[in-house]
């Protein structure tokens, strides 16, 4: 008897929530979709988070956790553009030194204390001091802040930084130079605020969930290292009202074919699609299969140093190898999940510069072969004296295909010996960082988006520039993009230079390739640098 | 038996310092560090993060510094990857979930091995017999890695019955596959290993003694004959319930379980130098301890055996 009467009340219960929930069904504000109930959005990491430290995070995946939980002075909108974050708006000086930004009076902690200057004054201070040892000390120095440098190198205290608080809701920063993406760059983690007391009281444990405290969307409640943590909506938030997506779940899931099957499987909202299944999807799940342009570049690199091939040293030998390059092979076989192929270093995507057509772009692949044949035997290379050369990747099913591929091409085209080798992630970085290579793969997704965030990978004075090629032209050129208003021609210039001299094999571009459920709303595909915030997303009642 | 014992704890020490040394040194053999990454760091900020993890002193020194940490403190140091974990947070974490599946599955493989492969034994050329050593074969023959997607293929993708990965604690649905993928190779051998051991002692002098005497062949089996079967399964057992617990990472990387196995390969692969140290530490430990047991055992079911 006992049991029955529990029995109906339940279902008696179960039954006035469902109603009470069907009659509260939202719809979105803006475009009127009908909201699940169920407002939880799970998606798919590949590895552990390096930090929920905002200014010790230094991976994409701990970045994502970054802007959910934490809101720096500006955020990104879907398309990558501006918009205020606790700051609404900024003023610049006219020597485009300072930097004042005012701060919403509303924005609060999740423990209810509001937001000040002084937090953020306290962040920047704390990510630029040689105490704290951020592997993103150099960003503070790349914001070119005042005395960033100093501070870095142990010369000056950290209070001597190029920040300050005027009142509680002004914020100033005083720049070295002047830095036309300076705007851009305060929507990374590194800037976003501290909460000082709590740092204070629990040091490197306040990012436990039971310790921490944050000022964004959301708050953390679980993290368990290695299998899953989840994010919920932070009460205190100053828009709180807006946002509606209620909890965020992340599963590590290393293997990307298992991430795909527990998707299929209905476990994740979001995962990514493995090299060459995209066609498959697209046909299978039309609505899922999502892909869209990344700000990210995949190349091969040639060793232009002393220790490099004398063969590399003739800008012939260089053009020959990257006009046989058949791209669209690698983009619609290997890859095949979207990815534009590659003739110039910077991606097309990027905001503000549109890449130029390069002669190569415009030419038939028969065309180049044609051609990359001719520069061959002009540089003395043909049956009788065969080149040959080794090329190094770092281990990976679809950098192996590539590079196979390539070795194919070349091989069959020009008669070329190429040996590969793959090594281990470290192993690689190390290889190609002491120049003892001849060939190496390389790729990059840009730090903001500007198109000099991959064009200064081939200044001669980068340190990423492990071919270590170097143009005196071309070095100026960027020098004088820092301050020009117009970059476009100078950017234009520089990626006519890049093809001229080929010190680099573009590839191809990256894309974002995803299996989307289709109940997600407002996923950012044309935020190219995939900067989203899950306070924007929605789930759509099925 | 018991300076037995304390002999072999106290031998322990120099081998466990020994390894400590011997995995310090080739770790800092391996190229690249820590702080390797895809965008060189500048050296002014290379050499803070050295200074804080104290990789700017002389590698001797370092070596000095962790052991003293260990010896006086039980501390092994932050983890150079995950920014807000240290080494005995990690291992708090992951080692009782790799402890937990892995006995279970030591429990599994040893229970239906040793069965499967005694009942092949007694119905030596039968059915039973045929059934089960096909069986132990095709367990054998289907290494973890290959177990784990091909379960969360059929149970989660086309029955819906388990869910795909996950710890949750421990709860049993989450145990299941990640049981099942890491003991049915340890299955197949113990099963190969327990028929064949048993079909020898059949045939010994002894059994034909006692079956001569007339005793029935129920006593004959579980009496006389189980435990010098036995004696070579247990061999076989000792480094497998080491390496259910260490050898764990495929488990690890398809079930998401977040035990030790994955961080441990993980930090080789990261050059997480205090995790992979801090690792190889307990698993040496346990290896040891493991062994320790094993010959105990030995003593227990060889009469020819004493210390």
């Amino acid at each position: 008897m006992k049991d029955m009467t529990r029995l109906t009340l339940s279902a008696l219960l179960s039954s006035t929530l469902l109603a009470g929930t069907a009659l509260a069904q939202a719809a979105h504000p803006e475009t009127g979709e009908p909201l699940a109930e169920n407002q939880t959005f799970t998606y798919r990491v590949l590895d552990e988070l390096s930090s929920l430290d905002p200014q010790v995070v230094e991976d994409v995946i701990g970045s994502e956790f970054a802007r959910d939980l934490f809101e720096g002075l500006m955020n990104q909108d879907e398309d990558g553009n501006l918009v205020p974050g606790v700051a609404t708006d900024y003023d610049v000086s006219d020597d485009k030194l300072t930097y004042t930004f005012h701060l919403r009076d509303n924005a609060k902690w999740s423990n209810g204390e509001p937001v000040t200057a002084g937090d953020f004054v306290f962040a920047w201070r704390r990510a630029a001091d040689p105490a704290l040892a951020s592997p993103y000390q150099w960003y503070m120095e790349l914001m070119s802040l005042k005395n960033a440098s100093a501070i870095v190198a142990g010369e000056m205290p950290p209070e001597e930084l190029g920040v300050k608080a005027v009142d509680d809701h002004t914020l100033e920063v005083t720049l070295s130079e002047p830095l036309p993406y300076f705007p851009q760059m305060v929507t990374h983690a590194t800037t976003f605020p501290a909460p000082q007391a709590v740092i204070e009281e629990f040091g490197t444990d306040w990012t436990k969930p039971e310790n921490m405290v944050s000022n964004g969307a959301y708050v953390i409640e679980e993290h368990l290292p290695n299998e899953r943590a989840v994010r919920v909506r932070n009460e205190q938030y100053w828009d709180n009202e807006n946002t509606i997506i209620d909890r965020v779940v992340t599963l590590v899931i290393n293997d990307e074919n298992v991430a795909l099957t527990r998707y299929l499987a209905g476990e994740l909202d979001r995962t990514e699609v493995p090299a060459g299944q995209f066609p498959r999807l697209q046909k299978e799940y039309p609505d899922e299969a999502i892909s869209f342009p990344r700000l990210c570049n995949y190349y091969y690199t040639f060793n232009l140093s002393d220790s490099g091939p004398e063969a590399f040293k003739d800008v012939n030998v260089r053009k020959a190898l990257s006009l046989a390059v058949d791209r669209d092979i690698i983009t619609k076989n290997i890859k095949a999940g979207g990815e534009p192929s590659a003739y110039t270093f910077t991606p097309e995507a990027v905001a503000g510069f549109t890449p130029p057509t390069v002669d190569m772009a415009n030419m038939t692949q028969a065309e180049r072969d044609a051609k990359a044949k001719d520069l061959m035997a002009e540089a003395g290379y043909g049956p009788d004296n065969k080149l040959s050369f080794d090329m190094i990747y770092n281990t990976d099913q679809a950098h192996e295909k590539i590079a196979v591929a390539l070795s194919q091409m070349w091989k069959q085209k020009l008669g070329v010996e190429v040996s590969l080798a793959n090594m281990e992630w470290k192993v690689f970085l190390e290889t190609r960082g002491q120049q003892d290579f001849d060939l190496a793969r390389g790729a990059w997704c840009g730090d903001y988006n500007e198109a000099s965030t991959f064009l200064d990978l081939l200044d001669s004075g980068s340190g990423y520039n492990d071919g270590k090629y170097s143009n005196p032209e071309y070095d100026k050129l960027l020098e004088q993009a820092k301050t020009a208003d117009d970059t476009t021609p100078l950017y234009t210039q520089a990626e006519e230079i890049i093809a001229e001299d080929a010190p680099v094999i573009p590839i191809y571009h990256y894309a974002g390739v995803y299996m989307l459920d289709s109940d997600v709303g407002n996923w950012p595909v044309n935020n190219v640098e995939q900067n989203w915030y899950s306070k924007n997303l929605y789930k759509i009642a099925e | 038996m018991i300076a037995y014992i304390l002999r072999r704890l106290f031998i322990a020490i120099p081998t466990l310092l020994l390894l400590v040394v011997a995995s310090f040194f080739l770790m800092h053999l391996a190229p690249g560090g820590p702080f390797t990454s895809e965008r060189p760091l500048p050296p002014a900020v290379l050499a803070n993060i050295e200074a804080r993890y104290g990789l700017d002193k002389p590698l001797l020194l370092q070596l000095w510094d962790y052991l003293t940490n260990i010896i006086l403190h039980f501390d092994f140091g932050p983890s150079f990857v995950f920014k807000d974990r240290d080494v005995n947070d990690i291992i708090a974490q992951g080692f009782p979930i790799s402890l937990t599946y892995g006995s279970l599955a030591f429990l599994a493989a040893s229970i239906v091995g040793i069965g499967l492969g005694i009942a092949a034994a007694i119905k030596h050329n039968s059915w039973i017999d045929y059934t089960a050593v096909s069986l132990g074969i095709a367990a054998q023959a289907l290494p973890n890695f290959i177990m784990g997607p091909i379960l969360i293929l059929t149970f989660t993708l086309w029955l819906g019955l388990l869910p795909g990965g996950g710890w949750y604690g421990g709860q049993w649905q989450y145990l299941i596959m990640p049981v099942i993928a890491l003991s049915t190779s340890y299955m197949g051998s113990i099963a190969r290993i327990t028929r064949s051991s048993m079909l020898e002692v059949m045939n010994s002098n002894f059994i034909r003694t006692a079956r001569a005497k007339g005793l029935p062949a129920r006593t004959v089996i579980w009496r006389h004959a189980l435990k010098p079967t036995l004696l070579p399964v247990i061999s076989y057992l000792g480094p497998v319930f080491v390496y259910v617990l260490t050898g764990s990472v495929f488990v690890d990387l398809y079930f998401s379980t977040g035990g030790l196995g994955q961080a441990y390969v993980s930090s080789a692969l990261t050059r997480d130098y205090a995790v992979l140290l801090g690792v190889t530490i307990l698993y040496g430990a346990l290896t040891v301890f493991v062994n320790l047991l094993t010959d105990l055992a030995y003593a227990w079911f060889d009469p020819k055996i004493r210390y």
